[in-house]
This record gives structure tokens, C-alpha cells and sequence, in this order.
């Protein structure tokens, strides 16, 4: 199969959906490549790395999309590209299916296939193909690069000659991909972060990368992040207000603020209002990666940078990835190549699409001259979000209390049988025996006792050591021997000798040994 | 004639005891506690050469001096990894002891109630147990006789169960659980005969029931100790540890000595905690253990999926130079290969790179109780980076690289996994959960249970195939 991608149509789309290191993975897959001449030229990709990388040369896109039996790009093809869609074609790309209506009807009418690069689910197995969250990467981390080159200060505190320079104070709103790549980002630079999502299962997260989560003081039972494919829902109202009441309560002390809150298929939630901005510093900056659905402060421009009446700028760029477009190109044509794997089970260069692949499946929008999107539930679950912790939440101190209790009461019933039992059995052993047999029995029933409790605190790892020791000391028989040695017939001596000699041998090579391993322990 | 002295001296010996058992709970002051248990049974031999062993005691001196001796050349020259024999060695000769004090005891008493009732001499003739003796009355006596008659059956069976233990694990018999045609009948036949006797010894005192009920015993300790299988020589090291007090301890009843009495106890219950200890890190009863080998699966085991994956030294070298933490969990196969200095070597080179490197001890590892530590002890392995099995278990998510070195059940994920295995719930080192996991291994043969480890089978594990100092020698130069 040939394998074409054109150069972008998109007005400063800088972007490519194939570099050469890609072309030569894919090239492995048994397919063909074919490139627009100069398509890679924005991203930093000659069209002689190109065809040192085996690609070929298309001289305008009009003889690409003949050639290709696979068009790969980045942008949502216009309306010239559709005219140029065949039937048979397939197309990958990102697609915005939802808002995509009439491309999707010509694509189906004529009878190419569509894969929509924003649809991949958002499953373990398909994340090397996300090509959303390498996206979201990407912006993340350059929303935090383009704060730092409006804001007129450091990042990191220091303490220098000329004076002390103090720390950043980052929030990041909204803690999805690109919220983490900024938390990243601005933890690494230096800044104290602080990063706020609604769902409270991404907190460990947060806190692994450095920054603080923003606890709200609001008790309600958040949407499983899980039934929604990984996304945030939309919050009730009271939520809301307890939210920004946070969020004015940190404005002023703020001088980034990064906010990344998005609902699928809704306008961008406000979260960053008016009078929060009002209340921040001259000098702070909002990038405001919302702002293609409207964004989270209401102030922002979509495409622009302003700078509001209180010196605050707000930056409302919706192009983050294409400004790095080298770095975005090689993630998202690697991202095209894990496709193209998954489209080519076989590695022989022929495409099988397997509708009944969940990844599959679900970013196939136009299939066999049918719309095949909204896609079905994937089988698996989408991303496990913290599956639900209700019942192990922190016992209250009436049921610890009560634990502890019980758990006493046992322990007492346990120690009150044992000891019941015992002095029982002494009982009926004392009613038979004669008194001289109970006084070492009595000094038998204890030494076992402090046996029993001494032994327990003896290490694991001296349990060789300890058996060398009570070996040498169980030798105690030498006493027994001895003290018959010198009575009775010549048998009982020659016994009793025997019986020296042999707890003799114990006695000094268990103590002897004994000292030699003890010292061997040492410590580092 | 009393012996005041002798009696203060037991005491102090007892405490004495007491402290260098306690002091074992800690490597620093278990070097002073080995003093203390030292200076006990000095004491306490002194006091009794002094006092009612004076009869002859120069006899006893020689035999002291010549049996030290042999102590002294068999503690300096046994290598560590032959503990496990030389302690199995040492209970045998207890074992023994008890049985001959026994049969001693016994011809006192004969000797005292011939010259009692018999000559009718005085008492002055006799020794100072005989003198004990012929103050007691009927009963007491027979109580005397019960007490002398457990003494040497449990001695009796410490003896020929040591040496079989020692025979199993100095490799002079096959370690594999072998039993007699009969099985446990014949056990539980010589246990029948032993009572028998018991009850004839105690109405008639004769020597023939006692003669008898020695073989029997000596029957049960061989059959029974033959029946139980290599890895199960922990638990029978220190169940026999256990039976040597408990003989003594009873040999102190049947003489009216209590030193011998508490020493035995102490003995006694050590061994006994010792075995529980050692039961519980297998997950398995203490009868299952004695009645030898292990039960039948108890249903359909899980398929094991998967396949073995070799690696080279090259392999191991590249990822242990990578790695951050290392942690390395060694078994019976380190000590069959003596591969413990090569251990110590390559655990220094890594730490001298600054590498977290640890060391993880299953309660059974090996073939002794805390036979692991003993060895890397003896290699110079500081013992605070040797850990126990619950210390570490959390932290194996965390590390980068486990080596497993001659384990096997001990790291079996069975044991949590398929409730059918048959040691399923047996507490194993969950090293699988490592980033990388090495298995040193001779071949491709089933531990001690005979069951297969899907630990070897997992994504994560690289097998490292030969003899473990021969594949540490290769290993070592490309550590850097």
C-alpha cells in the first residue's frame, strides 16, 4: 500500500504527518511512502531527508492524493481535499467528527475510509496512538514556555548578590495531559505549582510531579472519571462556587495561570472570571489553552495575545503543538506509524480493517460507505480512575475505637482460656503428684514461660546462632553425668564418662561456633 | 549433706542462661550475651565438680579436656555452609548424653533399693543421688521412673534423628523422603510398643521394658526423620533442638536438679518457637512437615503461560549497571555453590557505585534457621542491609533489579495465585513485582515441591542458567 501525506492546507499549520523516521518504520510494514514536496520544509524536514529515507517525491498534492492509497495528515481535510477523497482511499487524520457532519457524508458517499485520530480510545493498549495526548503534551508544556516569555521574572527563586529573587507561583487549572506537562514543566523550571482538577483521584498524580494539589473543602460525590472515558464531567452548581471561591482566594497571590479545562463537546467551562483577573498582579500571565471552545477566562482571545487594563496578558494561542511543530510532527507520525502497525497485523504491506478491534473501531468514522461514528462503548473501560474507594474510607474514631475493642476483648478471652487450661492442668497434676515433684514442676511450668517469652525477641537473623547456643547449652546432661560419675559399678562410670566426654565436645563447639558466626556479623 | 553453694551457683547459672538467650535479639549485644551463656555453664560445671560430682573428678576432668578438645577442632575448621550438619551433629551427641544419664539414673535406683531394702547398709555409702533416691518414698519413685523413661525415649529419638538429619543434610543420604514399606504404622507400631513398656517399666522397674522402648525409640527417630524431605530441615533442626531440652529437661526432673530443669525448658520452648516460626514462613501445619513430603495438589493448578527466556552475563551486567536498587534474594542453591563470597564481591562493587543494593531473607531460605545470614555474615555482607522477608516485601515495586540466586518456592507467585497450588498461601518474596528479574538457576528442573514457578515464566524475568559461582565469576569483570 502506498502510504501519501500531503503538505498541510491549514493557514500556520506548521505541522507534518510524516517525518523520515517514521516513513522507514513504516516502510518495515511492507508499505510504500509518498510525500508533497516541501511538506516537512516547516517542521525542519528537508525533501532530501526524505529521500534518503526512501520516500518518494509527489510534485503537487493533486498527484499525491491520486498516487495514495493511505492519505495521512494532521489537519481536517477542506473542502478542496474532499473533492480529491477516492473510493477505496483511506484517510488519517484528526477529524472533529462531532462538528464534522458534512465531510463525513461525502467521505461515506464516496466510499473512502476516515480514521479519526482524535477518536482513538482511551484505553492502555491504544495510548501509543493517542495522538491527542501527545498533542496535549506539547501544548502543556509550551503554555508554561510561553507564560515564562511574557513574564518579566524567574521562575525559581534565588538568592543572589543583587538581592532575593522569590519563586514563581504557578496554577495549573484542570490536571488532564497537558495540565501534567505544565505541572512538569513549571516544577522543573523552579516555580511553586499548584494544580487543581474536579477529579480528586488525579491528586497522587499532581503530587508525583511536584506541585501541590488544591484541596477544596466541598464534600460531594465526584463522577467516576472512568464512565466518561477519562474526561472530566460537568460539575453540579454548589461545586462550582466553592471552586472559584478557591480560585479568588488564590488570584492575587497567582502570577501564572495555566488553565486547561475541557469538556468534550461543550463550550470551555469559566473558571478563571473577571474580577479574579482584576485581583492579580501587574505583570501575571493567563494561557489559557481553552480558548478554540471559548476558554476558561472569559477575557481571552482565541488566536491572541492581550494585555488587559491591570497589566495582566492573557494568551489565548490555539496553535501550542504547531509552534513546536519539529517535536510535534515526530510524536504525531509516530503516532500514525502505531496505527499503521495495528492496521497491518501482518506486516506484508495490505491493510485489514478489523472493525471488531476496539481501537480500531472506535476511531473509524466513515467505513464501507456507511457513518460509522458515535463508535460503540469500548469493551474495556476506559483509563481506571481510581475505582472508587468507598469502602475503605478512613474508619471513624468510634470504629477504630471499637476495633481496638473487640479486637482487646479477643486477645483477653484468648489469654483467659489459655490461662483457665493451664492452671487446670497444674491443678490436676498437683492433686496426683507428691509435693516434691511439684516444686521443680512449678520451676519446669516457668522456666518454659520466660523460654516462651525470651525466644520471641530473638532476631531472624541470628536463628543459627541461637540454635548453636542452646545446643551448647542443652549439654546441661554434663551436670547429670557428673554427679553420678562417682558412684556405682563400673558400667554406670563407664557411662557416665561417655556422657561427659560427649557433652564436653557440645559444650565447646557450640559455644565456640556460636562466637565465631556472632562475629562475622558486622555492620556497614 | 546439702549443698548451698552448688545451689546459688545454679541460680546464677540460670540467670545466666536466661541473658544470653535475651541477648540475641540484637547483633551487638548477642556478641556479649554468647559470654554470658559461656560463664553459665562454667559456673555451673564448677559447682558440681566442686559439689556432689566430686566423686572422680579427675575422671571427669580428663573427659572434659578431651571432648573440648574435639569441640574446639570441629568449631574452628566447619565451614558455614556446613552449620546445618555440624548442629544436626551436636543435638545427636545430646540426644545421646540423655539417653546414657538415663539408663544411669535407672541403675541408681536398682543400686539403692538393693542396698536399702536388700543389705540394709547405711545410706552413708551411697552417692548423693542415691541418697536423694533413698529418701523418696513408693510413689515418688515411680514418678522418678516415668520421668527417667521420658528422658530417654525423646533422647533416644533426638540421637538417630540427628544423624539421619545430619546424613540427609551432609548429602551421606539421599535427602528425598524415603520412608519404610508401613509408612507411619510402623511409627505408630514402635509408639505403641514404647507405651507398653511404660507401663510394664512402671509396675515391675525392670531394665528389659526400658531396653525395649530405647530401640523403639531409636526405630521412631530414624523412620521418622527419614520420611521428611530436604527442605523441610529447618523445621527439623529445630524441632530436634526442641526434643534435646525437652530430654534434658526431663532427665533434670528424674535427677531433682533444677538447673537442668530450666536449662531445658529454655531449650525446649526455643526449638518449639523455633519450628513454629519456621512452619508458619512455609504456610504448613507442624504435623503435615512430620508426617513428611507434601499432600496432593488440590485441584486443577493453573496452566502456567509463557515461556523461559534466557539471558547471557552480558544481560545481567548491562541492567545491574543500570539499575538504581537491586535486590537480591539468595536460597540453598547459593550455599550448595558457595556462591556467597562472589555475592559479597558483587554486592560491594554495586554499592561502590552507589547502587541501593539489599538483600531479602525468606524465614526458610537454606537449610538452617537463619542460614542465610550466617553466610553472607561469614562474606562480609553488613548485616544491616540483609532484610527480613516482611521488612522488604513492600518495597520490591521500587526496585529496578531483583536476582533470585538458587530460590525457588520461596519466590513462587503460585503461592498467592492459584489457590490449588499446593503451597498456595505460603508467604513468598513478591520479587516479580521488580522492574527486572534475574533468576539464577542450574537448570530448568522444579524446586523442592516439584511444583513448576511461574516465576520464571513472567515478562519481567531473564533466566541466568549455571552453576551460581560459576555465572557470578563471569559476571563480576563487567561490573564497572
Amino acid at each position: 500500500m502506498k502510504i501519501g501525506t500531503p503538505k498541510e492546507m491549514f493557514e500556520g499549520e506548521r505541522r507534518v504527518a510524516m517525518t523520515p523516521e517514521s516513513a522507514a518504520q513504516m516502510q518495515k510494514l511492507g508499505h510504500d511512502c509518498l510525500i508533497e514536496t516541501g511538506a516537512g520544509a516547516e517542521a525542519g524536514f528537508s525533501d532530501a531527508d526524505y529521500t534518503a529515507a526512501g520516500v518518494e517525491i509527489a510534485k503537487t498534492a493533486a498527484a499525491l492524493w491520486k498516487a495514495a492509497d493511505v492519505v495521512a495528515k494532521v489537519r481536517a481535510p477542506d473542502e478542496t481535499e474532499v473533492k480529491r477523497l477516492r473510493d477505496g482511499q483511506t484517510l488519517i487524520s484528526f477529524i472533529n467528527p462531532a462538528a464534522n457532519d458534512k465531510l463525513l457524508k461525502s467521505a461515506a458517499k464516496k466510499g473512502s475510509t476516515v480514521v479519526a485520530m482524535d477518536m482513538v480510545p482511551r484505553i492502555s493498549r491504544a495510548q501509543k496512538m493517542d495522538a491527542l495526548s501527545s498533542m496535549a503534551n506539547i501544548a502543556g508544556y509550551r503554555a508554561v514556555i510561553e507564560a515564562g516569555n511574557n513574564f518579566g521574572r524567574f521562575f525559581t527563586g534565588q538568592i543572589t548578590a543583587a538581592g532575593k529573587v522569590p519563586p514563581a507561583k504557578v496554577l495549573v487549572v484542570g490536571a488532564g495531559v497537558a495540565g501534567l506537562a505544565a505541572v512538569g514543566t513549571s516544577t522543573s523550571l523552579g516555580a511553586i505549582t499548584y494544580a487543581f482538577d474536579v477529579r480528586p483521584e488525579v491528586a497522587e498524580q499532581i503530587e508525583s510531579m511536584g506541585a501541590e494539589f488544591v484541596f477544596l473543602d466541598f464534600e460531594e460525590e465526584q463522577a467516576d472519571g472512568a464512565a466518561t472515558g477519562g474526561y472530566a464531567a460537568v460539575s453540579s452548581p454548589e461545586f462550582r462556587e466553592a471552586q472559584l471561591a478557591k480560585f479568588r482566594e488564590l488570584a492575587p497571590e497567582i502570577d501564572i495561570v495555566i488553565t486547561t479545562a475541557l469538556i468534550p463537546n461543550r463550550d470551555a467551562p469559566e473558571l478563571w472570571t473577571e474580577d479574579m483577573v482584576g485581583a492579580m498582579k501587574q505583570g501575571s500571565i493567563i494561557v489559557d489553552l481553552a480558548a478554540e471552545k471559548g476558554g476558561n477566562c472569559k477575557l481571552t482571545v482565541m488566536d491572541e495575545k492581550i494585555v488587559t487594563e491591570n497589566g495582566v496578558t492573557i494568551i489565548g494561542y490555539t496553535d501550542f503543538p504547531s509552534r513546536m511543530a519539529a517535536q510535534a510532527s515526530t510524536l504525531y507520525s509516530t503516532n500514525i506509524r502505531h496505527m499503521m502497525t495495528d492496521l497491518t497485523p501482518e506486516k506484508d504491506g495490505v491493510i485489514d480493517h478489523n472493525m471488531e478491534d476496539d481501537v480500531i473501531r472506535g476511531a473509524t468514522v466513515t467505513h464501507a460507505k456507511a457513518i460509522t461514528f458515535p463508535p460503540p462503548p469500548p469493551k474495556i473501560a476506559a483509563i481506571a480512575a481510581a475505582p472508587k474507594k468507598e469502602a475503605v474510607p478512613e474508619p471513624t474514631a468510634e470504629e477504630k475505637r471499637a476495633a481496638e475493642v473487640a479486637a482487646f476483648k479477643a486477645q483477653t478471652r484468648n489469654q483467659v482460656t489459655l490461662l483457665a487450661v493451664g492452671g487446670a492442668v497444674l491443678l490436676a497434676v498437683g492433686l496426683v503428684a507428691p509435693a516434691s515433684f511439684m516444686q521443680h514442676f512449678i520451676v519446669f511450668v516457668l522456666a518454659v514461660f520466660i523460654g516462651f517469652q525470651v525466644i520471641w525477641g530473638v532476631a531472624h537473623s541470628l536463628h543459627t546462632p541461637l540454635m548453636a547456643v542452646t545446643n551448647a547449652i542443652s549439654s546441661i546432661i554434663i551436670l547429670g553425668a557428673l554427679m553420678q560419675i562417682g558412684s556405682g559399678s563400673f558400667l554406670v562410670i563407664l557411662l557416665a564418662a561417655l556422657g561427659v566426654f560427649m557433652t564436653g565436645i557440645n559444650i565447646f563447639g557450640g559455644f565456640l561456633v556460636t562466637r565465631r558466626m556472632l562475629a562475622m556479623f558486622q555492620k556497614s | 549433706m546439702e549443698y548451698g553453694f552448688t545451689t546459688a551457683a545454679y541460680v546464677v547459672s540460670a540467670v545466666l542462661f536466661i541473658l544470653s538467650l535475651g541477648g540475641l535479639s540484637g547483633q551487638e549485644s548477642a556478641k556479649r550475651a554468647v559470654w554470658y551463656g559461656i560463664t553459665g555453664m562454667a559456673l555451673a560445671v564448677a559447682a558440681t565438680l566442686i559439689g556432689p560430682g566430686s566423686g572422680l573428678w579427675f575422671l571427669s576432668m580428663i573427659m572434659i579436656a578431651c571432648g573440648g578438645y574435639i569441640g574446639y577442632q570441629l568449631a574452628t575448621k566447619v565451614q558455614m555452609t556446613q552449620m546445618p550438619e555440624l548442629v544436626a551433629a551436636m543435638h545427636s551427641l545430646v540426644g545421646l548424653a540423655a539417653v546414657f544419664v538415663g539408663f544411669i539414673a535407672h541403675f541408681e535406683i536398682d543400686n539403692v533399693l538393693v542396698v536399702l531394702y536388700v543389705k540394709g547398709e547405711e545410706l552413708e555409702s551411697l552417692g548423693t543421688f542415691g541418697q536423694l533416691i533413698a529418701k523418696k518414698t513408693a510413689v515418688e519413685i515411680s514418678i522418678l521412673r516415668v520421668e527417667l523413661f521420658l528422658g530417654i525415649f525423646i533422647g533416644a529419638i533426638t540421637f538417630t534423628g540427628s544423624i539421619i538429619a545430619y546424613s540427609k543434610l551432609a548429602g551421606k543420604v539421599d535427602s528425598a523422603a524415603t520412608k519404610l514399606p508401613g509408612g507411619h504404622m510402623l511409627n505408630a507400631a514402635a509408639a505403641a510398643v514404647s507405651l507398653i513398656t511404660l507401663i510394664w517399666y512402671f509396675n515391675t522397674g525392670g531394665f528389659f521394658p526400658l531396653f525395649l522402648m530405647t530401640l523403639a525409640a531409636l526405630f521412631i527417630g530414624y523412620h521418622l526423620i527419614m520420611g521428611i524431605g530436604g527442605a523441610d530441615m529447618p523445621v527439623v533442626v529445630s524441632m530436634l533442638n526442641s526434643y534435646s531440652g525437652w530430654a534434658a529437661a526431663a532427665i533434670g526432673f528424674s535427677l531433682g536438679n533444677d538447673l537442668m530443669i530450666v536449662v531445658g525448658a529454655l531449650v525446649g520452648s526455643s526449638g518449639a518457637i523455633l519450628s513454629y516460626i519456621m512452619c508458619k514462613a512455609m504456610n504448613r501445619s507442624f504435623v503435615s512437615v512430620i508426617l513428611g513430603g507434601f499432600g496432593g495438589p488440590a485441584g486443577e493448578q493453573m496452566a502456567v503461560e509463557g515461556e523461559q527466556v534466557a539471558i547471557e552475563a552480558e544481560g545481567v551486567a548491562t541492567a545491574l549497571n543500570e539499575a538504581e536498587s537491586v535486590v537480591i534474594i539468595p536460597g540453598y542453591g547459593m550455599a550448595v555453590a558457595q556462591a556467597q563470597s562472589g555475592v559479597a564481591e558483587l554486592v560491594r562493587k554495586l554499592r561502590a557505585q552507589g547502587k541501593y543494593v539489599r538483600f531479602a531473607i525468606h524465614p526458610v531460605a537454606g537449610r538452617l534457621p537463619g542460614h542465610m545470614n550466617v553466610l553472607l555474615a561469614e562474606a562480609k555482607v553488613p548485616y544491616d542491609i540483609v532484610m527480613e522477608m516482611d521488612e522488604i516485601n513492600d518495597d520490591f515495586p521500587e526496585t529496578d533489579v531483583a536476582i533470585v540466586i538458587g530460590s525457588n518456592d520461596i519466590v513462587n507467585p503460585a503461592a498467592q495465585d492459584d489457590p490449588n497450588s499446593p503451597i498456595a498461601g505460603m508467604p513468598v518474596l513478591e520479587c516479580w513485582k521488580a522492574k527486572q528479574v534475574f533468576v539464577s538457576k542450574r537448570g530448568q528442573g522444579t524446586g523442592y515441591s516439584g511444583i513448576e514457578n511461574p516465576l520464571f515464566f513472567k515478562e519481567n524475568t531473564r533466566m541466568f542458567y549455571g552453576d551460581a559461582k560459576a555465572s557470578l565469576d563471569k559476571l563480576l569483570p563487567m561490573i564497572d
